[in-house]
């Protein structure tokens, strides 16, 4: 058979029902879904990292710059997905140099610019500038370099100057809060906006990305936290931990709260799409929906850190909770986008029929490609953490700005 | 003013430059030609070789079959829905030779049973129970199904 026409009718067995031709191939797969997973765990950890400062919570403080480091090398990593999703080698760049106000999709290259530069960069920079100083003394060979050209050639660690990084730390702080909602608000804007997408279009969107971004990256932060601690060999800070514990627990508490508005509201309005979108969520997403993101990302965590609140078992138990706790949440939040961006493109918008989607293992768009999109983000930060080591900082306490 | 204030200025204002710069460097030719894309795409994208080249150029050869076609409950259907695209086989028909789809499961693909189709639109039939032992080009002539 000629190897087109074979394509398409292979491609055919996949439909069920009736379906426009152009939605037999789904065009975002598991890149796009790591896109949004990785920006919200961005997002989460700093706005984790803002609210410690902001609201200045003592407990919090042993992770505060983890939450920052964090937040940077999965920043980094972010528009990854997205460019190897593009497929242009030759002028991805394009869609930073071309940013446009007016298509939600053109606006990424402002939106990405503002946060990595002037938030997130600045925030960590205000953070290391003294440390940078007093380490470029002490450190040889590359590292001392790295330092003199990260601290701009600026030598001041009077305490004066300190007084100003804090200041100004702050300040860039308070800027950040709203950027980081803006950034993630903005990744659920762009599925909530398309109208022709019932699963999709919802004010909702942003809002329910939102949080959930904030309830992957506090898991995240508090995974992160763990690990160096236990890799460092030193005793866990269990005031620390069981107040991270503690705000994870309401923010999910708060996503669940949300995202079941959502669904109750489309329950009870049944618009048309109705009826396809209860035969998405019982039959393609079931296991995905209500196995992975609501029961192993919502439930079991919501009991378990639940728990936690009024009963509070000895330390080891206690870590290993959170431990498990941390990583189911984190794979319940990667399903959620998994349902949003996977599922949005599963049923035909005719109501129709439904196609279906399988997972590569390799391929520029499989599994393989995908997870190795989720580990460089992890060498990124160990490499910052060997060279910016929080632990080594000389000046723990912000100098408080009144 | 602090130090770090004018440093990063300076920095600030060296960053927006290498971006304003790049962006007049890196910015594709075309681009902003018609609107927020690179003009030329439209050209890319019109040199790709057509593959299908519709049912008008198989008359040329095949006329008995479009004429027969035409006049059957197939005519709504191009020559190339069943046959796949034909952009090599109308330049060299005795080597580029074009799939005959002769199979039951085939024809099925549009004929079997599907609520989501209307009757009114495509006559169905139950494909495991409809002579089943013979391939159904044996009793319907493809291009002109009735007979
Ligand atoms: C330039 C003349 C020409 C054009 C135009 C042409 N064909 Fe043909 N076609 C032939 C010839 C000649 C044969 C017989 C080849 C043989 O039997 O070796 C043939 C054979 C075929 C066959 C049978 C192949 C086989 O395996 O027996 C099919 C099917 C076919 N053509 C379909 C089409 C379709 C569909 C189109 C329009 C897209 C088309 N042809 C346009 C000349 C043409
Ligand atoms: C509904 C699907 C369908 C359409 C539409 C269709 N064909 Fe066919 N065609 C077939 C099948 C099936 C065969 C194989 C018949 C057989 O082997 O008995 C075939 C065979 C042929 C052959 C081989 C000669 C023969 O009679 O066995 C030619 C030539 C051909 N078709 C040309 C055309 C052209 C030209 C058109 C457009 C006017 C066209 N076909 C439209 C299904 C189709
Ligand atoms: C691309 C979809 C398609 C394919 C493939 C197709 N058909 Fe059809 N067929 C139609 C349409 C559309 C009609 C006209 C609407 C109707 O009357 O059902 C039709 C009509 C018919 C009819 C006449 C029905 C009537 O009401 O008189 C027969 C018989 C038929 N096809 C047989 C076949 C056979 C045999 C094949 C396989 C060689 C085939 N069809 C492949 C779409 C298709
Ligand atoms: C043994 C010969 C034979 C075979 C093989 C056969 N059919 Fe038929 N088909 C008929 C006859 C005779 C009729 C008309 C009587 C009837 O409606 O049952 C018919 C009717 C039809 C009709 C309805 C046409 C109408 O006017 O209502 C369709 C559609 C159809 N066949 C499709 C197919 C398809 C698709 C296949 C292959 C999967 C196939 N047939 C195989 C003999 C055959």
């Amino acid at each position: 058979m000629n190897p087109q026409f074979e394509h398409l009718y292979q491609a055919l067995t996949k439909v069920d029902g009736y379906i426009y031709p152009n939605e037999i191939e789904l065009s975002w797969s598991i890149l796009i879904v790591l896109y949004p997973f990785i920006t919200g765990l961005v997002a989460g950890a700093f706005i984790l990292a803002s609210l410690e400062r902001v609201f200045n919570v003592k407990s919090l403080k042993p992770t505060y710059v983890i939450a920052l480091l964090t937040a940077f090398a999965f920043m980094l990593v972010a528009t990854m997905p997205l460019i190897f999703h593009l497929g242009q080698p030759l002028r991805f760049w394009e869609i930073m140099i071309t940013p446009h106000l007016t298509s939600a999709m053109a606006i990424f290259g402002f939106v990405y610019l503002w946060y990595l530069m002037v938030v997130l960069l600045l925030e960590i920079w205000f953070d290391y500038r003294a440390d940078m100083v007093v380490w470029s003394k002490e450190a040889t060979g590359l590292k001392k370099w790295l330092y003199k050209i990260f601290s701009l050639g600026i030598s001041d660690v009077s305490p004066e100057s300190r007084r100003w990084d804090d200041k100004l730390g702050y300040i860039v702080t308070v800027i950040g809060i709203p950027s980081a909602f803006l950034l993630h608000g903005y990744v659920g804007f762009i599925f909530g906006s398309i109208k022709a997408n019932p699963w999709w279009s919802t004010v909702m969107m942003p809002v329910i990305f939102l949080f959930s971004a904030m309830v992957s990256g506090i898991a995240l932060v508090m995974l992160v936290f763990m690990i160096v601690n236990y890799i460092r060999k030193q005793k866990i800070d269990m005031l620390c931990l069981d107040t991270i514990a503690k705000y994870l627990f309401y923010i999910i508490i708060i996503d669940f709260t949300l995202e079941s508005l959502d669904q109750i509201h489309r329950f009870y309005e049944a618009e048309e799409s109705f009826e396809i979108i209860s035969l998405l969520m019982s039959g393609k997403l079931f296991v995905t929906l209500l196995i992975f993101q609501v029961l192993i990302g919502m439930i079991i965590p919501v009991i378990s850190l639940g728990t936690m609140q009024f009963y509070k078992p000895k330390e080891k138990i206690r870590q290993g909770i959170y431990l498990v706790t941390g990583i189911l949440v984190l794979v319940g939040i990667f399903f959620m986008r998994w349902n949003v961006v996977i599922g949005g493109q599963l049923f035909s918008k005719s109501f129709y029929g439904f196609t279906s989607f399988k997972l590569a293992l390799i391929g520029p768009e499989g599994f393989l490609m995908a997870s190795i999109w989720l580990i460089i983000p992890f060498l990124i930060l160990a490499f910052l953490l060997w060279l910016f080591p929080p632990w080594k900082k000389t000046q723990e306490e912000h100098v408080s700005v009144e | 003013m602090p130090i770090q204030l004018k440093r990063l200025l300076i920095l600030g204002v060296v960053l927006v430059s290498i971006f304003l710069i790049l962006k007049y460097l890196m910015t594709p030719e075309s681009f902003g030609q018609y609107g927020h894309y690179r003009g030329k795409a439209l050209d890319e994208v019109a040199a790709y070789p057509t593959k299908y080249v519709g049912s008008e150029t198989c008359y040329d050869c095949h006329d008995s079959i479009v004429l027969a076609k035409s006049e059957g409950p197939h005519s709504g259907i191009g020559c190339e829905s069943c046959h796949g695209p034909g952009f090599k086989h109308i330049e060299d028909p005795e080597t580029e030779k074009l799939d005959k789809p002769n199979t039951r499961a085939f024809c099925a693909h549009c004929h079997a049973f599907n609520k989501a189709r209307s009757e009114k639109a495509i006559t169905q039939q139950n494909i495991l129970e409809h002579n089943p032992e013979d391939n159904c080009t044996e009793c319907h002539n493809p291009h002109q199904p009735q007979q």
